[in-house]
């Protein structure tokens, strides 16, 4: 635990350049996803091309990525940049495809009675298939957010700071008090995160303030979207 | 590109493809690592999600381990167990089936759960015992899905194997970390380019297998479905209301 005293200030140092790795990912992903999966909601030939790029975008291993990236980016391996595009796209991979499902799951029928009403298409998006899609994009999102986090931890190993230095270092000089640090650190980064989002979705989406958020837990959407 | 060129000049070099340390033996290693922590994995959560499935209870402990453990950060389990275990197999292959129980787990209840509860009452109905309707409705209804939790668990395995390379001697990590130390790109790329290669491979297999495994009378009725009508309006604006023609 001394280790711990003792180096409190290097811990807090890390956690805030691990969100200043995560947070940018994060946000990038969804403001990316939302319109992505639009387009694949809407047209039928993006569908198919949409959903086969995220899903093998899925299945690359982080490391392979975070190596590979740079040959067709320039830039350099160990560019903070490049691990947070390298998580973008991980987020992208999860979020284009809740945020199909999402549109998807906005009934017909309340769709052609806002366009009855006289919501142009625009209007109709913001106005009634966005609010409607929101608990599931909200789901995804926070299935992002945790592996965010914990995968910003792998570039450590080629070099980029971030709350996985304590665990490269702490492995290296053999001190397990660092690495439990660290994953403890990660974990609670995580569900601040994930806090600050369902707070979020409850102040955007007060319709859903009374069980709706309980029920979607991360992993049930997780599991949802591997299962199709 | 000129770094792609060097990298495949390295996946070319004959000097690689035998010997100590050379690409058909790491990749061995991370195909017999990747196999060993499958199995142990799936003996250890296959069998309890199908129970919590099953019987619906233990669910909230069952939700809660999966979506906690995936919180778990790989590199930390690996460096904790790389530094209590020391160097060896040991420590990898234990963190590895750690992190491989939460999608096996989810995938298995998710599975069993998902069977139409209408379905299981006929089946109890018509007399079938307990474990018959675990092995003759539940599992063959729910594979697709058992299946799809075994897909997500060994692309994470195969990814976290090519990581365990840092605390072990083992696998197509080996080319990326001794890429790293003696700053040769070509070979960090030449086994990041493996390792690719290696996940969208197997995850295509069980992209296929978890179409195989859908019994033929579900393919049937799921076909008809989609063949009643349209899966979404094509534009609702300007389209006359045709009761009965919805469905």
């Amino acid at each position: 635990m001394n280790w711990l005293w003792s180096n409190l200030d290097r811990v807090g140092e890390l956690v805030v350049v691990h969100l200043a790795l995560s947070v940018p990912a994060i946000i990038l992903s969804f403001v990316l996803s939302v319109p992505l999966g639009w387009i694949a909601h809407r047209h039928r030939w993006s569908r198919g091309i949409l959903l086969s790029i995220v899903g093998l975008l899925y299945a690359i291993p982080s490391l392979a990525l975070f190596i590979a990236l740079p040959a067709a980016t320039g830039l350099s391996l160990r560019s903070p940049v490049n691990l947070v595009i390298a998580l973008t796209l991980y987020g992208i991979a999860v979020l284009v495809r809740t945020a199909t499902d999402a549109f998807d799951a906005v009934e017909r029928d309340i769709r052609q009675s806002a366009t009855a009403i006289g919501y142009s298409a625009a209007g109709r998006f913001w106005g009634v298939e966005l609010p409607l899609a929101g608990p599931v994009l909200l789901s995804g999102l926070r299935v992002v957010i945790v592996s965010t986090v914990s995968l910003a931890t792998v570039g450590a190993v080629i070099g980029v700071q971030s709350l996985g230095s304590l665990f490269t270092d702490g492995f290296q000089r053999g001190i397990q008090v660092e690495i439990i640090t660290g994953i403890v650190a990660t974990i609670l980064l995580a569900l601040l995160l994930d806090w600050i989002a369902v707070l979020l979705g409850r102040l955007l989406m007060p319709w859903t303030r009374t069980s709706r958020l309980r029920r979607a837990a991360p992993v049930e959407v997780a599991v949802g979207a591997e299962g199709s | 590109m000129n770094l792609f060129a060097d990298a495949f000049a390295w996946l070319a070099d004959p000097a690689n493809w035998s010997g100590a340390g050379s690409i058909p033996q790491r990749l061995g290693e991370h195909l017999w690592v990747s196999a060993v922590v499958l199995v142990i994995a799936a003996v250890i959560a296959l069998p309890v999600g199908a129970w919590v499935g099953h019987t619906g209870r233990g669910r909230e402990p069952a939700v809660m381990l999966s979506g906690g453990l995936r919180a778990l950060p790989t590199l930390g389990v690996l460096t904790l167990f790389g530094t209590w275990l020391g160097i060896g197999l040991q420590a990898p292959v234990i963190a590895l089936v750690i992190l491989a129980i939460p999608p096996l787990l989810a995938g298995a209840y998710a599975g069993f759960e998902s069977v139409d509860r209408r379905t299981i009452d006929a089946a109890r109905a018509m007399g079938m015992r307990e474990l018959q309707i675990v092995g003759k409705v539940e599992l063959p209804l729910g594979l697709p899905i058992v299946v799809g939790g075994i897909r997500s668990a060994t692309l994470q395995i195969i990814a976290t194997a090519t990581l365990a390379a840092y605390i072990a001697d083992e696998g197509l990590g080996r080319f990326i970390f001794s890429g790293l130390k003696t700053r040769d790109y070509a070979e960090m790329l030449g086994g990041s380019i493996l390792v690719i290669l290696l996940a969208l491979v197997v995850d295509g297999l069980f992209a296929l297998a978890q179409r195989l495994v859908v019994p033929a009378g579900v393919r049937a009725t799921r076909a008809r479905e989609l063949r009643s009508g349209p899966a979404r309006s094509r534009a609702a604006v300007g389209q006359p209301i045709t009761e009965g023609n919805q469905q």
